[in-house]
């Protein structure tokens, strides 16, 4: 089949081994063949040179839209596939809020389908896995058929972008899923406490006249869900957690044993509500920006692995719907290409968490809680991997995103550490100088 | 000729009072002193916009700030036009940026902007060469109703600083509220807010301003009531629960007044709900300031015009002579 690969002289960080150290990496048959110091190779391997270099296992976005069906003028599969490659990452969990939503067995194979399809034309990014919907039409009322949903590839299921309100609904969904052994990922929001809230609710929104998002509208519904995994033995998977309330249920439910995980994104990391000032729409999401308090709070269980894994929650919205007035603008920013040097810059670069925790945050831990194969550089397994350079320092230029859209609040900012080199069962899908 | 308020550094557009400087706010009103005589004369019209054209841009409905305005342009000679969003181009869907993009193609000089979404003012400013004036922007601001507000203050009391003020009612939903708040700390007045905690925006001591609970307390502590519009649509929010509750709770009646200082003095941006949040015996007494409100409502904005325009402050009183 394919040639052997051999990636010369780089830095092989692989928590999943506790390893950090000048490595050679061989990968044959695209699967990890050894990690080993100065592997001589077959002699028909391709040779890579990768001194200088970080070499980890690639990572893992469990909360990605890629719009398509139906929001093509926003991304598509092949698109959000390129741009998660040029992101480093080699796994994106594409969610169920499409249109039509992801909530039948056809419609989650046509996404699988399509990304597989995209690789066979060589034209592939990252491995797509499609999440299905929770409920019919992400109504919030009927089951799915998860059954089917999981045969034709679901991974997990979720009526992201609408939080699951009922709490009845809440507890089957954590009970029914236990015979899948996948997660529900819930996006926690009390619609009618945040009802036409814009962004963070305090004095920002109250200056800028828009209507608040309180945090106990995040709170309530993550106690509420943690209660009921405790209560069902289900797992449930908070998304994007933005307050810091929400981290102090979280960290008491994972004590009491419930089987609660969650994620932190990127921008809830490095900003807050200020972001919005000029009615930056760009800065416009949800759960919004919060306060600096909430904001470290978020960061600070980021590295201390209550929240285990970093997820972009990467939502494009073409440029004319986020060039409006600020109540009618989308939510959601795009995170891919921006989240690995976001992340190094506010977490490895300011001495918070080290390489290989970084590492482990975005690959990993999402490997591990979700059960992926994946997250490693173990012998054996897919040779899914990011090269890149640690140091390298770079501005963010929106429009030479491989992503379709260009919404991020992060533009022109300088980041740290520049993704090289992107393989997905040892094919590499994106590489650059 | 689009100015830029070189005068007093305004910028090109007046978008809300935050972050204005105390001298360019009372730079406004003294700029707004010498127009008010225009509006007592037997011809009030001055030549001082001849030949600029000024677009009145409601995108929500108004009668009162859009016909101060009109005055306003018209008695410094501009032509005006005004649109409405019933009719216009906005109920087929238009966005913003391209009506504002259509009108900058008419080569105007001056856009006065309403419009229901926070931001919205700003947003058009950013994108067109115009002048831009905001004539209130969702619950964001409303920078003319409140400099009216500032010069009728002044105007009783001589001075704003060191004024206790009270704004009472729905804080969260007004714009009144928040470019009262804006001006009246930057001119050195202290700010209260009053009102049912449902309509009390969160973090608002934040700004700078206190809260009291109760009425008669900020009856007793201020020198200025400015009594809120409350909106109708509220009790279906559920913030209030009913019209009869607010009145007896927080509506101001002579009755609550007797406890007032002598010198305490109603303001009221219109347009007024009789029996709500106001009796009529108070609008229409002795305290009530709400009709000259609206006369200072046409200088003001004459001046804000005007320095925009790229008037000199201090040139106003000789520009409004070659009138009559």
């Amino acid at each position: 089949m394919s040639r052997p690969v051999l990636l010369v002289g780089g830095r092989v960080v692989d928590p999943s081994q506790s390893l950090d150290e000048p490595r050679d990496v061989l990968i044959v048959e695209g699967r990890i063949e050894s990690v080993e110091r100065d592997i001589a190779g077959p002699p028909d391997a391709e040779r890579i040179d990768v001194s200088g270099l970080v070499v980890a296992p690639g990572l893992i976005d469990v909360h990605v839209h890629l719009r398509e069906p139906g929001g093509e003028h926003k991304e598509t599969i092949r698109s959000g596939a390129l741009a998660a490659a040029a992101g480093g990452f080699t796994t994106v969990w594409a969610m169920p809020n499409t249109d039509p939503p992801l909530d039948d067995p056809a419609a989650v194979g046509f996404v699988r389908q399509e990304a597989r399809a995209w690789a066979r034309r060589g034209e592939g990014g990252a491995r797509v896995s499609p999440v299905g919907a929770a409920s019919r039409g992400l109504a919030g009322e009927r089951l799915t058929e998860i059954g089917g949903l999981v045969e034709a590839g679901a991974v997990a299921v979720t009526d992201d972008g609408y939080p699951i309100a009922d709490p009845a609904l809440m507890r089957r969904l954590l009970e029914y899923t236990q015979t899948f052994d996948i997660p529900v990922l819930q996006h926690a929001e009390d619609r009618a406490l945040s009802a036409g809230g814009v962004m963070n609710e305090g004095a920002v929104a109250t200056a800028l006249g828009l209507r608040g998002i309180p945090n106990v509208s995040e709170a309530a519904v993550v106690a509420r869900d943690a209660y009921l995994a405790e209560l069902t033995g289900g797992h449930v998977h908070i998304q994007h957690v933005s307050t810091r309330e929400a981290v102090e249920i979280i960290a008491r439910a994972r004590d009491r044993g419930a089987r609660v995980t969650a994620e932190a994104t990127p921008h809830h990391i490095t900003l807050t509500e200020d972001a919005v000032r000029g009615y930056r729409t760009d800065a416009k999401m949800n759960p919004p920006l919060r306060t600096e308090e909430d904001r470290l709070a978020v960061r600070q269980a980021v590295v201390d692995g209550i929240i285990e894994m970093i997820a972009t929650d990467h939502a494009p919205h073409h440029y004319e719907e986020k060039e409006r007035e600020f109540d009618d603008a989308p939510f959601g920013i795009v995170g891919l290409e921006t989240a690995l040097g976001v992340c190094m810059r506010e977490l490895v670069a300011s001495g918070a968490l080290s390489l290989a925790g970084l590492i482990d945050r975005m690959s990993c831990a999402p490997a591990r809680a979700m059960g992926i194969d994946a997250g490693s550089l173990r012998a054996g397994t897919p040779a899914d991997i990011v090269v890149f350079d640690p140091d390298a320092r770079w501005t963010v230029e929106p429009e030479r995103f491989l992503s379709r859209s260009s919404n991020t609040p992060f533009a022109g900012m300088e980041l740290v550490g520049r993704v090289r080199r992107t393989m997905v069962g040892g094919d590499t899908r994106f590489v650059t100088d | 000729m689009s100015g830029d308020g070189v005068g007093l550094g305004l910028g090109k557009d007046l978008v809300g009072l935050e972050g204005l400087e105390r001298k360019q706010i009372l730079g406004i009103l003294d700029t707004a002193e010498p127009f008010k005589e225009i509006s007592e004369r037997h011809i009030k019209k001055v030549p001082v916009l001849r030949g600029q054209t000024i677009v009145n841009l409601f995108f929500e409905p108004s009668t009162r700030t859009r016909i101060s305005f009109e005055f306003a342009e018209k008695r410094l000679s501009a032509d005006t036009v005004n649109i409405s969003s019933t009719g216009s181009s906005v109920q087929k869907g238009e966005t913003l940026v391209d009506t504002a993009r259509n009108l900058e193609a008419m080569r105007i000089n001056m856009v006065v902007v309403r419009h229901r979404s926070s931001g919205a003012a700003r947003f058009l400013a950013d994108r067109i060469p115009s002048n831009v004036i905001n004539a209130g922007d969702g619950q964001h601001e409303h920078p003319t109703q409140a400099l009216l507000d500032l010069l009728t203050i002044r105007d009783r009391f001589g001075a704003i600083e060191g004024r206790r003020v009270c704004i009472v009612g729905d804080i969260l939903h007004s714009r009144v509220a928040r470019s009262n708040i804006w001006g009246l700390l930057t001119c050195g007045a202290e700010v209260a807010v009053c009102g049912p905690r449902t309509l009390i925006p969160a973090g608002i001591e934040e700004l700078g301003v206190r809260v009291i609970q109760r009425i008669d307390e900020a009856i007793e502590w201020c020198d200025v009531l400015y009594v809120l519009r409350l909106q109708l649509e509220r009790m279906k929010g559920g913030y209030v629960a009913s019209l009869r509750e607010y009145n007896r709770v927080f509506g101001v009646t002579s009755e609550r007044l007797a406890h007032a200082g002598d010198d305490l003095i109603v303001l009221h941006p219109g347009p007024m709900n009789r029996g709500v949040e106001i009796d009529s015996d108070v609008a229409d007494g002795e305290r009530s300031v709400i009709l000259p409100q609206v006369t200072n409502g046409v200088a003001v904005r004459m001046a804000v015009l005007y320095l925009l325009a790229g008037g000199q402050p201090e040139l106003a009183e000789t520009a409004k002579g070659g009138g009559e």
